[in-house]
């Protein structure tokens, strides 16, 4: 139990901290934005053909977007030395990458609550009838790409090019988890006439519980120091 | 001249004797396929070559284990040599594999998922490779990259599964096609010698691993 209120605490601060000074939010939402517009400008105004890769549009703008988030995940810490502050606390240093991937998980998520919709008003979409099956991608999607992503953000952190480090060791992981989240996003979009939507979360979910046990299990080998 | 590097040295000669043959007998001894003429002769290194890749990576996976358990540098220079390499023959698959696309499948690139997957792993261990040159410290380095190497591995699977689904979906498998005696023991000879080759490079590379672990000592003590 003390594993989870240590995670807690953690989460706790730097939700705190973001709500304060919204230093990561107001960036990422007016980045992904951008990123929408850009591909909206890239692609050309034929609405029919920005509805055919709005899932793929989507999924790019929201790995970009988490990418940006990520690389600031120690960073509170970093500045005054608080990382080792964390690691010289007693107890499982796991209960730090719990807490740091469920703050990332609910950032992320809170910025996919502006981006659909606004993806959605972009691509003139109507996401209302496929809202439950959008829920169930963001979440598991968000979910393996946050698990990945907080793990490999802890390795980089301490490395001389992280910016270029973080993306070329996360990116090709994520593969399984792009793929089930387009192809999903996709389908449901489509109305998922054949029942495949469901193959998709599936992936989605197995890559989350199998990268969630790696990844608790190795991460304190990660943090020495 | 001590054992090992007699030992390298006879592993290179035999290795380039092995490649000679290996090659007289894919390109002049056995005789052309039947639908695909001499282009498929290029399968006697592409298919090899692919293997040797999976082999070098699963050497890196199981190296990178022993690393994190026992903690010995060698554990460390052995998979870096081994990712190193594989990387190589990563590349020389897929070289060949679109020399072998472009006349065979008229392109040179399809989303057929074990190019893609070939290609994923090609980031996974170049990635792995950046990290490394990234970090100066021998330890953290070994640990990282280990690491890398662990999570690198355990992906391929879902990758591979990742991307059939993507790819079978919407269109079927292709089917395999029944192999010639022939073919099959050419292709054996060829995977024997690029065995050899690999093993031949390994002991060079972690030999040079060893002299570079030597050099970054040294020059840590005289700074």
């Amino acid at each position: 139990m003390s594993l989870l209120r240590r995670a807690w605490a953690i989460v706790w601060k730097d939700l705190l901290i973001e709500a304060r000074t919204k230093q990561s939010f107001n960036a990422m939402v007016f980045f992904a934005a951008l990123v929408l517009f850009i591909f909206s400008f890239a692609l050309g105004p034929d609405t029919e053909l920005l509805q055919r890769v709005a899932g793929g549009l989507l999924w790019v703008g929201i790995a970009f977007t988490g990418l940006l988030s990520l690389s600031r995940t120690y960073q509170n810490e970093e500045t005054s030395g608080g990382l080792e502050g964390l690691r010289a606390y007693p107890g499982d240093p796991r209960a730090i990458y719990l807490g740091k991937l469920l703050g990332n998980i609910v950032l992320l998520l809170l910025v996919e609550a502006v981006l659909i919709p606004a993806a959605g008003i972009l691509f003139q979409a109507n996401l209302w009838p496929h809202a439950l099956g959008l829920v169930a991608v963001s979440v598991l999607g968000t979910i393996g790409f946050s698990l990945v992503g907080t793990f490999y953000s802890a390795l980089t952190v301490n490395l001389r090019a992280r910016e270029v480090m973080l993306p070329l060791l996360l990116f090709p992981a994520l593969v399984p988890v792009l793929l089930g989240a387009v192809n999903a996003t996709t389908l449901i979009l489509e109305g998922d006439l054949m029942g495949e939507a469901v193959v998709w979360l599936r992936v989605l979910g197995g890559f989350d519980i199998i990268f969630f046990v790696i990844c608790i299990w190795i991460f304190p080998i990660a943090l020495e120091e | 001249m001590g054992l090992k590097s007699k030992i390298e040295k006879f592993l290179g000669i035999l290795a380039l004797l092995a490649m000679v043959v290996g090659s007289y007998v894919g390109l002049v001894v056995v005789p052309a396929d039947a639908a695909q003429g001499n282009v498929q002769r290029l399968m006697y290194v592409h298919v090899p070559a692919a293997w040797l890749a999976f082999l070098a990576f699963f050497v890196v996976f199981v190296m990178s284990v022993l690393y994190l358990i026992q903690r010995d540098e060698r554990w460390d220079r052995v998979a870096a040599s081994s990712a190193e390499i594989g990387v190589m023959f990563t590349v020389v698959t897929l070289l060949l594999g679109m020399m072998w696309g472009k006349p065979t499948w008229g392109v040179y690139w399809t989303w057929d998922p074990r190019l893609t997957t070939t290609a994923i792993l090609l980031a996974i261990y170049v990635g792995y490779g950046a990290l490394r040159s990234f970090a100066d410290d021998g330890e953290k380095r070994a640990r990282w990259s280990a690491i890398v190497g662990v999570i690198g591995f355990a992906n391929v699977p879902i990758v591979y599964m990742s991307v059939t689904w993507w790819r079978t979906l919407h269109q079927p498998p292709s089917s395999p096609r029944s192999v010639a005696p022939d073919i099959l023991w050419t292709l054996m000879l060829n995977l024997a010698a690029f065995t050899l080759v690999y093993l031949y490079l390994m002991m060079r590379r972690i030999r040079l691993a060893k002299l570079e672990g030597e050099l970054e000592r040294r020059m840590a003590y005289n700074a």
